[in-house]
This record gives C-alpha cells, sequence and structure tokens, in this order.
C-alpha cells in the first residue's frame, strides 16, 4: 500500500468522473430529484378525499352535518347528489370515493328516539385508503354525537351519565402531528444513497475492461488494494456529499425533526455508504459489461432498499419469514438507525444492534470486494 | 548467473493453453540486454499471449519465464517495476489530457518527484506534444497517442520494455518515426521486444523471432535469416504460362519450393542438388517459353512464406 500510488489512482478516478456528464447528473443532479419525488409524492396521508354528498332532508341538522364534514380538511365535497343513482354514478366515474346520505327522516328521527342514522358508501378499490376515509368519517361523528349530547343534555337539563365520561385520550410520541412525512424522509437517505453509490462505482472497473485501459493499469505496479481505495475514495466523497445535502433539505426544507446526534448519523452515513460502495465495487470487478453492472447494482441495491428495508412498508407487519430475511437485508439496519436519530434522538445505546448489523456488513463486503480484484487476464 | 550475461528476458518451455486451445507451445527464447528483438508472426500465431505471460497479466500453463531477473509466476511484482508495456488496444486515458495521464502513470510508478518533471517533459517531447499539454488525449491523431503510451511506459526508466503491435493503424510517417524512438531508447540499454506484422518493420530489428501457431520457428537477425532462413539458394525465373512452369518444377529433384512471384517465378533451390543449370531443361520439357533466372537476394518475407509453410508442412506429414 502506497500512498503517492493511492493518490494517484484516486486523482484520475475523480477527473474521470468530473468530465462524465453521466456520472456527475447521478451523483448531483439525482438525488436532488429523488428527494422532492419521494419526499412531496411519497405520503401515506390522506387528506381531501373526494366526497359526494346527497342530503335528503337539506334541514338545519343536515347542513351542520355538511359543514363539519369539510371543515377538518379531510373531506372535499365534489358534488351534491339528488338520487342513489347518481352516486353510484359518481364512483364509477371516480369522481368521488365516499359518499355520504342523510336520511329525508334524519332530524325527526334525532329528536324523537335520540338517535339517526347516516349512510355512508366507499369505493372499497383500494382498501387502505377506504380504511383512512373511514376513520376520518367516524371521527366528525364522533365529534357530532358529543355535541349533540351536550345540547340534549343542557335541554334537558340533566347529566348525560351519573357515573361521569370515560376518556380515552391518544398521546402520539416521536411523530407528533402524526405526518407520514417524517417517517419516509429519513428512508429517502438511504434509497438515495444505495441508489447513486451504487450506480456510480458498478462502473468503475468495468468501463477500463470495456475501455481497454484495465491492462495497462494490471502491468503497473498498483496493487488491488490501492485500485480499490483509490477508485472508491472519490465515489466516498460524493456519497457523503450527496447524504449531506439530502439531510439538510429534509431537515431544513421538508421540516422532518432531528432530535438525535449528528456525529452519530454521519457516522453511520458513513458505514452505510462503505456498504453500497463494496457492493458496487464488487459487481463491477465481477462483471465487464458496463450495462450488465449497472443493471445487478440496481437490483441488489435498490429492491431491497425500498421493499425490505421497512422503509415504507414496517418490517413487522411483514410475514415472519419475510421478517427474518429483512435481517440480511442490510438497508433496514440504516433505516432503523436515521428513523432513530431523527424522531427520537436515539443514540449509541439504543441503536447498538443496528449499528453493530452495519458494521459488521460493512466490513464483510470490503473484505470480499478486497479480494475480488485480481490483476491477471485469466 | 552473472547479471551482466544473463538475459534480460528469458522463456524456458513457456507454455500457455486456454482449455483444448494451445496458444504458446514450448517457447524458448532469450533476449540479450539492449537487443531490439522483433516479434514476428501471423495473426493468432501467440505473440500477444506470449507477451502478456512476460508482463505477468497472464499465468503460463508450462514452463517458466524470467524478465529484467525476476520469475514472472513468482516474482511478478518486481517484473512490473520493471517492465514497459504497451498492449495491442489503445489503453490511455482518453477522458484525460496528455498532462494528466502522465501525472497518473508517474504517480503510479513512482517516479521521483525531482526527477518527475524531467521525465514528463522528455515524454512530451519524445511524443511531439509540446505544447498540446492540455488536451484531450481521445483527440490525439493515431502515430502522436501511440507515441504518448510509449512515453508514459517508459516514464520510470524499465529496462525491458514490451510493444504489441505498436504501430498498427498508424501511418508510415508516423510508424517510421516510432522506430526511430524504439532505438534511440534501445541504444541507451533498454530490452525491446516488439511485435508486429509488417513484413517491413522486421528489418528495423537487430534480431527476429518468427512465431507461428504458438511455436517458435525461427530466431535470427534479418541478415541471417535472409541467407539461411530458406535452406537453399533463391533464384527468379522469367517464363511462361506460369502455371506448367510451377507443375515442371514442384517436386523436381533439387527443387525446395516454386512459388509464383508477381508475373515470375520464385525457385528455392537445394545447396546440394543440380542448381540453376538444371532447371532450363525441366522447363523445355513442359513446353515453357523464356526462361530468364538469375540468383536473387530472398526478402525476410520470402523468407517468412517459406517457413511458415514449411512448418505447416512438417505438421500436416506428421
Amino acid at each position: 500500500m502506497n500512498g503517492r500510488r493511492l493518490l494517484a489512482m484516486a486523482y484520475k478516478e475523480a477527473l474521470q468522473i468530473w468530465r462524465d456528464p453521466r456520472s456527475l447528473a447521478i451523483a448531483l443532479i439525482m438525488p436532488l430529484m429523488q428527494m422532492g419525488l419521494l419526499g412531496y409524492g411519497v405520503s401515506l396521508d390522506i387528506k381531501h378525499v373526494p366526497l359526494c354528498l346527497y342530503d335528503q332532508e337539506n334541514s338545519q341538522q343536515s347542513r351542520a352535518i355538511d359543514s363539519r364534514l369539510v371543515a377538518g380538511g379531510w373531506f372535499t365535497v365534489v358534488a351534491r347528489l339528488d338520487s342513489q343513482a347518481a352516486i353510484r354514478g359518481a364512483m364509477d366515474r371516480g369522481e368521488c370515493i365516499a359518499a355520504v346520505v342523510i336520511p329525508v327522516d334524519f332530524s325527526r328521527k334525532l329528536a324523537t328516539t335520540g338517535t339517526a342514522s347516516l349512510q355512508a358508501v366507499f369505493d372499497a378499490t383500494d382498501v387502505n385508503t377506504t380504511n383512512i376515509a373511514l376513520g376520518y368519517l367516524q371521527g366528525v361523528v364522533a365529534e357530532l354525537n358529543a355535541r349533540l349530547e351536550s345540547q340534549w343534555a343542557a335541554a334537558h337539563g340533566t347529566r348525560v351519565s351519573l357515573l361521569g365520561e370515560v376518556d380515552a385520550r391518544a398521546s402520539t410520541w416521536f411523530n407528533e402531528t402524526l405526518d407520514s412525512r417524517n417517517f419516509i424522509i429519513p428512508g429517502v437517505v438511504a434509497v438515495i444513497l444505495a441508489l447513486v453509490g451504487a450506480q456510480l462505482t458498478s462502473l468503475t472497473v468495468s468501463r477500463e475492461w470495456e475501455r481497454g485501459t484495465m491492462e495497462q493499469l494490471i502491468s503497473t505496479p498498483v496493487s488491488a488494494l490501492e485500485v480499490m481505495l483509490g477508485k472508491l475514495i472519490p465515489y466516498f466523497v460524493i456519497g457523503m456529499v450527496d447524504a449531506a445535502m439530502c439531510l439538510s433539505l429534509a431537515v431544513f426544507w421538508f421540516d422532518v425533526p432531528f432530535r438525535g446526534d449528528l456525529a452519530l448519523l454521519l457516522a453511520s452515513t458513513a458505514l452505510f455508504s462503505l456498504v453500497i460502495l463494496g457492493i458496487g465495487y464488487l459487481i463491477s470487478v465481477r462483471i465487464r459489461s458496463q450495462l450488465g453492472a449497472s443493471q445487478v447494482a440496481l437490483l441488489v441495491t435498490m429492491l431491497p432498499t425500498t421493499l425490505l428495508s421497512g422503509y415504507t412498508f414496517p418490517i413487522d407487519q411483514m410475514p415472519a419469514p419475510i421478517q427474518a430475511l429483512t435481517l440480511i437485508v442490510y438497508p433496514r439496519y440504516f433505516v432503523t438507525i436515521l428513523r432513530g436519530i431523527f424522531l427520537k434522538g436515539s443514540g449509541v445505546v439504543d441503536l447498538w444492534p443496528s449499528l453493530a448489523g452495519l458494521a459488521i456488513f460493512a466490513l464483510l463486503i470490503v473484505w470480499f470486494a478486497a479480494r475480488a480484484f485480481r490483476k491477471s487476464l485469466d | 548467473m552473472n547479471p551482466a550475461t544473463e538475459p534480460a528476458v528469458a522463456a524456458r518451455g513457456l507454455s500457455k493453453r486456454f482449455g483444448a486451445f494451445v496458444a504458446v507451445d514450448h517457447l524458448d527464447l532469450a533476449i540479450g540486454r539492449g537487443e531490439v528483438m522483433g516479434f514476428i508472426g501471423p495473426n493468432g500465431a501467440g505473440k500477444s499471449t506470449t507477451i502478456r505471460m512476460f508482463c505477468g497479466l497472464l499465468a503460463p500453463s508450462a514452463g517458466s519465464a524470467s524478465v529484467a531477473g525476476f520469475d514472472v509466476g513468482t516474482q511478478s511484482q518486481r517484473v512490473r517495476e520493471h517492465i514497459g508495456y504497451m498492449s495491442q488496444k489503445f489503453s490511455l486515458y482518453g477522458d484525460l489530457t496528455v498532462r494528466e495521464n502522465l501525472r497518473f502513470f508517474g504517480g503510479i510508478y513512482r517516479v521521483p518527484s525531482r526527477e518527475f518533471a524531467e521525465r514528463t517533459a522528455f515524454a512530451m517531447r519524445m511524443a511531439g506534444l509540446e505544447g498540446r499539454e492540455d488536451a484531450l488525449v481521445a483527440t490525439l491523431a493515431g502515430g502522436w497517442k501511440q507515441r504518448l503510451a510509449l512515453g508514459c511506459a517508459i516514464l520510470h526508466r524499465p529496462p525491458v520494455l514490451f510493444l504489441d503491435e505498436p504501430t498498427s493503424g498508424v501511418e508510415p510517417q508516423a510508424r517510421r518515426q516510432f522506430w526511430d524512438l524504439i532505438h534511440e531508447l534501445a541504444a541507451d540499454g533498454v530490452t525491446i521486444l516488439v511485435s508486429t506484422h509488417y513484413m517491413d518493420e522486421a528489418e528495423y530489428c537487430n534480431r527476429i523471432a518468427l512465431i507461428d501457431r504458438g511455436r517458435l520457428i525461427a530466431v535470427g537477425s534479418p541478415t541471417e535469416l535472409r541467407a539461411h532462413g530458406l535452406g537453399g539458394e533463391l533464384v527468379e525465373v522469367a517464363c511462361e504460362p506460369l502455371g506448367a512452369a510451377i507443375k515442371a518444377l514442384a517436386g523436381a529433384p533439387g527443387v525446395i519450393d516454386a512459388a509464383i512471384f508477381g508475373d515470375r517465378l520464385h525457385v528455392v533451390l537445394a545447396a546440394d542438388g543440380p542448381g540453376i543449370g538444371g532447371l532450363p531443361g525441366l522447363l523445355q520439357a513442359r513446353g515453357v517459353r523464356g526462361g530468364a533466372i538469375r540468383s536473387v537476394a530472398p526478402s525476410l518475407e520470402d523468407v517468412f512464406v517459406r517457413l511458415v509453410s514449411r512448418g505447416a508442412d512438417a505438421r500436416g506429414a506428421a
């Protein structure tokens, strides 16, 4: 291992990245694009659910319901209809995914019996959205009930319950606004690092084979370790710059709360970068065509990072065998660490299993990568 | 072994197999210090494979080789420190400038920093690229690229140079300049093995190793090969029709070979046969007219064609 040769390798590689528009675009523009797309586009919250209202009664009472529905911003009334058939039509055309029918005798029943029913219709083709919309609607109705009860009690001069009211209050920690963006964006950083790091490094060795420069390079005294480290240093710097860029955007643009230790964040990001760059380099050594290397890199980094890391799909909701599988899906450790640091302010003590997992992966991958490259044409 | 007399490059029974294909077959070769050895042979003869084994890029299947006193199998790192190599395919970084390529190889070969400026200036001057230090290498014409590649390969003053078809695809004028550079280096004591398939370039070498189908079939200086390579005397016969003349001479006693050469025949006569005097009789018997016969000095091309076809005949007979 010689510093002079290492420096020559790293400087050459940096120059080549700098002169290659494609590499530059992947290194600098792709992270911003991804951050924008995933930051804005991926949200598990549903707001302004399109709703149709069929108010058969059109009374003071029913208009109050109308205004409650839209007040929270959860629903938008897209149409006020006048028949059941029109509801069906609106759903078929995709104009709304929920409809509320206020029966013609709603006020009268409420006044005489103390209870009345609303009819809610949902387009359940997207079960997830339907469940969330149903939850919102139940919230609106519960609020309405509470108001009606207190009105009724005031009017009759009695308490509703002699025993007092049992009040269950949910208290949310760590992501108080229940904004799924806060949950997702820290994970986006992992996705971007995986994508950019592996895409760039997967080409670094195969490019030299394709252009014929590798034969010259391996006829020199440069060692396999110097080739690997020299090639990876510039990509490591790019990875860390990209990470800093994305993390800053997360905190200062998307307002994701940051409660943890910056040093721990950078250290774990560096570990994850090592794993990703090692994988990219391994692929590059094994697959001598640039196209093939790029495809494989996408497959082994993006898929596990987006699907099995817990980045969008919670790991504890997966079937047991898949949960076991995620233990070897290296991004899950980093996603866990990122969320812990961002939202909970967790430190080394809380995160050590994931940190250890990531460190073990980094060691293994770098060890394999260092042994993979042979200075031989055989 | 005495370092002064030990060959700079030596191969002993050097062989390389790729599966069932034998690319290099028990090659024995010794190249002295400061010698320019030409490596000549048809495409696929095993020239590049042999050079790659000398450079430590391919492991020999059998036999051994040493370069600058180091064994290519067990001391390949030491070998690499003492050689310069130009692969057949142009292999500098096209997206780097002239200066950046030189700086890169200077760093990789750890050229001492006090010598670095002088060495790169020399390489630039040698390549004729002064004033174009900041040009991207991809934009250079073939001859300049090759000279720059040579410049990069000798930055660290290697005692042994391997050049694999360095002049292929380079225009004649640039080829001539390239050979001048090779001789300048050899005059400084650098040992050079250079492969080519240009016959005229063979004349520029101190010695020539002719290789065909993995086997070394002749080694010698151009003069020696011309004198003895044919195994007989070369005569030129002007006559017609040529077809009938060939039939008359082929296989006749004392005639080693007869081949059409332009509008004449080139005939190789055995030293112990009837000689030139026997030819007119043979030709007239077949009704061939003319018959101006004169002894000519063989070109290297005559020798190579003869040696390669003799090798093929020997294999056919075996």
